[in-house]
């Protein structure tokens, strides 16, 4: 018996009998092959995404178990990338697990010679104190000739191409209230 | 950008990538499609599988030009050389498309009698001003039209010139009248626009385009009959570029060549046509569109300036053409104040326009830096970007943020923007001590895409929505939940104010919705918010033209609104593309409008009837515009229709003037306002080139912004100039397919890093042999800036080319590395200067010369004597030479 479901178990075998003549269907498939599973088979669920990358707007579909992405794959309802996605798009469930990742809010004080732990809501306070501060110290109320000003010319920020619209859409809204006019993104450069 | 913005009136692509399966024949310049945006690069395989003619013109030979059924290569810097002789080729043998041209272009308009081109000037236009360096626009306009807009009408006493803050951030430009005053609808009259076109490209001849950019006679003649071929009522031609056009000192200037072939052949507004404009950020034409940026505001509104437009009233009769979709301009202005401040901003207090913020003529990225290097900066935020390795003269960026007082880096990993007080290459030079550095650095984690919800708007203008997929873990936040916390605590902080600074903080409308522990705030809240609503009944607005300029409707970017018409969220639509037609308008939204293929009312005849069967897109019905896309027309404007004299806004543009954003409604081959650097594009040479200009005695963009003076930003000898052998090479920087700009996003990637594990220059054998380069070796390739090292890849992709008789190599340097992450390399913009195009501020990375050598380079401080050493000796022989002078001097010649 034993002897017999080796035979069969033999790829020729299944070759010549199932007519897989090539051997490049069922006659390779063994018993792990065949109750293999797709690592995207036990998400809990998927959600339409598009990559963070280029311009093109590529859809990707990912796929998340236990509250951790699992997997990113092209998403073919896409009419621009029909499920396609380059290197960088494939390889992007790494981006959002890099093994480089910080977690946590990094401080380097002045003159200081390491990074240093920061809570985030301090951090947040200190960065609303640094705004506050540069602010009052350096506001233009005129320009020398006796024009308006209302801005500082002390504060800059730059960002916004690999942002979404809503981020950037607070952004130049809180910088034209603060008075920063120095708002600059990638566009630029 | 303003050169798609003043030629066509919105400077975003005029089509959408699905559309290039349509094209008769591709010309891809400016770009390496297949390798930077390959996943759209699909469509223009669909299009060679139907038979189209694809054509890619590049410095280096790529899988784009693999996949092209014709390569031409060319010397990076000459572009405007070899799109001028396409026009003039054009010109010359009667080859335009006249229907289209007389009808939907600026062709028959009579220009001003002071305007001279620089055919007659040696290379400049009239109005330049040696003193200041810059031109007086006024001389370029229309007969018998006064210049306006921001763009210094004399009425409204406004000094600013600087063309982003003129029309519209170069968005369409304003003219007193819908029809110019005078026109010769035979195109015959010496002053029009057909005729000084003419005259300005005549010496623009295949010869001359051979000899500037060191291609054959031969193959330039062949991509002229090629686009001649396929274009035209039955055939359609399209263009693809990307930075490699941008980037340039004449950035803006190339680009506006491309739309001239585009409009003489007809091919804008029409399936199969049009300028796809490749971006390389997932949101960089959104972070225009709703910029970060400090010239506009969202829907490219005039940011207030220092010296211009005084009151609200000037500022709104500047900005409000009388004529077009800017007829509107109060609505958009009004309802974006709605939108920001509530109802703090009235009638009666002029939407706060008095407390706004005023801009200076320049206060770039660029600017600021130089700022930042002078100490005037104190307090920075870097949000998603890695200026120490991503922007020109490395060096000098990094020194800047070593002179701030504090500085706030969010990131997904620790880029070199954030730990350049430790490990810049200018600690290891010696130029920098961290213990002597006095910023205070906060890096921030940030949350990836698929940690929130959000939109992108990609290179097509489409608007395409993100669900978030997991909560961001530990400290990781989204740029939306920290600038809202940031502004909510600021707005806390200073509640009790009573300071004037603080009235605009206290007046913000800065109320969204939460959610989870985190306190997340509502993207959909916000997207809600760019779109529009009609203030009392809180009604989502369908669309722009329901914008009143009396208060009663907010929206935070007119181009935007209708993305959240009636409450649902149109960017989120993701209708497979099997359920619906090519276009595709069920899935997401597209700007304006959802119109993906814009100027569409183009795609027909003057008539209204499509101009062929085999290209019909949008047409008149006899009732009403219909066809395959949303047509960018007034729906029931008949084709006939022709404004009254006393016409405004959409109504004073005729029935047969496709582009509704300009004054006129005709597409602009000249551009009589809105542009610092001339009306037509001229081929100048890069801030640095072996070459002396072979048109004109002057060499480069005379109105391109340096930083001669600076210190921080020396530059090679160039054009034979004693010193500038040197520096004899010429160097184009590019991307891989496997890692994006500054790395950021892909050095941190272990696939992506060891897909792509090096730094490396390509060189020709030709040039391998002459500088005794080994394949696998290192060289360093140094200016003026610095010297880097990279392993040298010596492949045939690069040949040398004959450039008015001599023979010039160039050298290709991928720009994605810096000192961390895990693939570390030297960073390609170290070498790069920051000379800029005047229009947009815009670096030419695409074009410089170096000089290269085997070996590594040195290190520490014997890097910087290296580089001192080399740049003296260069400059020496510089001072000694008359031509040092001759650019400068010349300037005050003509007059």
């Amino acid at each position: 018996m034993k002897l017999r479901r080796l035979i069969a178990s033999w790829p020729v075998v299944h070759q010549l009998k199932n007519g897989d003549r090539l051997a490049l269907g069922p006659a390779v498939k063994s018993q792990r092959s065949h109750t293999l599973k797709p690592r995207i088979h036990d998400a809990d669920h998927v959600v339409q995404s598009i990559c963070p990358y280029c311009a093109v707007g590529c859809g990707q579909l990912v796929y998340v178990r236990d509250g951790e992405v699992t997997h990113i794959e092209g998403d073919p309802a896409s009419p621009i990338s029909r499920g396609r996605l380059c290197p960088k798009g494939q390889a992007s469930k790494s981006y959002v697990q890099s093994p480089l990742r910080e977690y946590k809010v990094k401080y380097r004080r002045p003159y200081g010679t390491r990074w240093e732990e920061l809570d985030l809501e301090t951090a947040m306070d200190m960065i609303a104190d640094r705004v506050i501060e540069t602010r009052a110290a350096t506001w233009q109320a005129e320009t020398e000739g006796g024009n308006p000003a209302n801005r500082t010319l002390a504060i800059g920020n730059l960002g916004g191409a690999t942002l979404d619209n809503e981020e950037n859409y607070l952004i130049k809204k809180l910088m034209t209230a603060l008075g920063v006019v120095q708002v600059e993104n990638q566009a630029r450069i | 950008m303003p050169g798609l913005g003043t030629s066509f009136g919105r400077g975003g692509a005029t089509t959408f990538q699905q559309d290039l399966q349509n094209s008769d024949c591709i010309v891809i310049m400016g770009s390496n499609m297949a390798e930077n945006h390959p996943v759209g690069f699909q469509w223009v395989m669909e299009a060679r599988e139907r038979g189209a003619e694809v054509i890619h013109v590049d410095p280096r030979f790529t899988r784009t030009s693999a996949m092209a059924t014709k390569w031409v290569g060319i010397r990076a810097g000459s572009d405007i050389a070899f799109l001028g002789g396409i026009a003039n080729y054009l010109l010359q043998n009667d080859l335009y498309f006249e229907e289209y041209v007389k009808h939907y272009t600026n062709a028959p308009v009579i220009i001003r009698e002071e305007f001279t081109d620089t055919e007659e000037l040696d290379g400049l236009f009239s109005g330049w001003d040696p003193e200041q360096g810059t031109y007086d626009v006024r001389q370029w306009m229309y007969e018998g039209m006064e210049v306006h807009g921001s763009g210094g009408d004399p009425e409204a006493g406004f000094k600013a010139t600087k063309g982003e803050q003129s029309g519209h951030g170069g968005h369409g430009g304003g003219l007193r009248y819908g029809e110019p005053p005078s026109e010769d609808p035979d195109l015959k009259h010496p002053r029009c626009v057909f005729q000084i076109l003419k005259r300005h490209f005549q010496r623009y001849t295949p010869e001359l385009v051979a000899e500037t950019c060191g291609c054959s006679a031969d193959d330039f003649v062949a991509v002229c009959e090629a686009l001649v071929r396929n274009s035209g009522r039955e055939r359609t031609s399209a263009f693809c570029y990307a930075v490699g056009w941008t980037q340039h000192t004449v950035g803006v200037q190339l680009i506006r060549a491309c739309t001239i072939v585009q409009q003489l052949l007809g091919n804008i507004g029409r399936p199969g046509g049009g300028i796809l404009a490749l971006r390389g950020h997932a949101s960089i034409q959104g972070s225009t569109d709703i910029p970060t940026l400090y010239n506009i505001l969202p829907g490219y509104l005039s940011m207030p300036h220092t010296e211009a437009y005084g009151d609200f009233e000037t500022f709104m009769k500047a900005n409000r053409s009388p004529t077009g979709w800017w007829g509107h301009y109060d609505a958009y202005w009004v309802s974006l104040m709605k939108a920001y401040f509530g109802e703090h901003a009235t009638d009666e207090n002029d939407w706060l326009f008095k407390k706004l913020p005023r801009i200076d003529d320049d206060n770039s990225m660029y600017w600021t830096l130089e700022q930042m290097l002078a100490g005037n900066v104190k307090g920075y935020l870097i949000a998603g970007e890695n200026p120490a390795v991503g922007n020109a003269n490395g060096k000098a960026n990094r020194l800047a943020l070593a002179k701030l007082d504090w500085l706030v880096v969010r990131d997904l990993v620790e880029i070199e923007s954030a730990s350049f007080w430790y490990d810049s290459p200018e600690i290891e030079s010696g130029e920098l001590k961290t213990d002597q550095i006095g910023t205070e650095v906060f890096f921030m984690p940030a949350s990836a895409h698929t940690e929130k919800d959000g939109s992108f708007t990609n290179t097509q203008r489409l608007l395409q929505w993100h669900w978030q997929a997991t909560e961001p873990p530990q400290d990781c936040r989204s740029d939306l939940w920290f600038y809202f916390h940031l502004g909510r605590r600021i707005k806390q902080k200073l509640a009790d104010s009573k300071d004037d600074r603080d009235d605009l903080i206290t007046a913000l409308r800065w109320e969204y919705p939460t959610h989870t522990q985190i306190r997340e705030p509502s993207a959909e809240a916000v997207l809600a918010e760019i779109s529009g609503w009609e203030v009392e009944s809180g009604r989502f607005l369908p669309a722009y033209k329901e914008l009143k300029p009396d208060g009663s409707t907010a929206c935070g970017c007119w181009i935007y609104c209708g993305v959240y018409a009636d409450g649902v969220n149109q960017a989120a639509r993701k209708k497979p593309h099997w359920e619906q037609d090519y276009v595709a308008a069920e899935w997401a939204w597209a700007w304006p409008a959802n119109r993906r293929l814009i100027y569409n009312r183009a795609s027909a005849d003057p008539d209204g009837k499509p101009w062929s069967e085999r290209k019909q897109y949008v047409w008149w019905n006899g009732e009403k515009w219909t066809g395959l896309d949303v047509p960018d027309f007034e729906e029931t404007k008949e084709p006939g229709y022709v404004p009254p004299d006393d016409a405004e806004a959409e109504a004073a543009i005729a029935g047969d003037h496709p582009f509704i954003m300009q004054a006129d409604g005709r597409s602009w081959l000249y551009v009589p306002q809105g542009l610092e650097d001339g009306p037509l594009p001229t081929h100048y040479e890069p801030h640095e080139s072996p070459f002396d200009n072979p048109l004109y005695g002057q060499r480069a963009n005379p109105a391109r912004q340096q930083h001669k003076n600076a210190g921080w930003d020396p530059y090679n000898p160039v054009d034979g100039e004693p010193g500038s052998e040197l520096y004899p090479h010429v160097f184009t920087t590019y991307r891989l397919t496997e890692h994006h700009t500054a790395g950021g996003m892909t050095r941190s990637v272990p696939y992506l890093a060891e897909l792509q594990p090096a730094m490396f220059c390509e060189v020709s054998p030709e040039l391998a042999e002459e500088a005794g380069l080994e394949h696998g070796g290192w060289a360093t390739i140094y200016t003026a800036r610095s010297a880097i090292e990279a392993r040298v890849l010596v492949t045939e992709r690069m040949k040398p080319l004959v450039v008015q008789g001599r023979k010039t190599h160039q050298i290709g340097l991928p720009y994605h590395w810096g000192t961390r992450l895990l693939t570390q390399g030297d960073s390609a913009n170290d070498l790069v200067h920051a000379a800029l195009d005047p229009n947009v501020h815009i670096m030419e990375t695409k074009a410089a010369t170096c000089g290269i050598r085997p070996g590594r380079r040195p290190r520490g401080a014997a890097l910087t004597e290296f580089v001192a050493e080399l740049r003296d000796q260069a400059h020496s022989r510089r001072e000694m030479s008359p031509r040092a002078e001759s650019e400068e001097s010349r300037k005050t010649a003509p007059s």
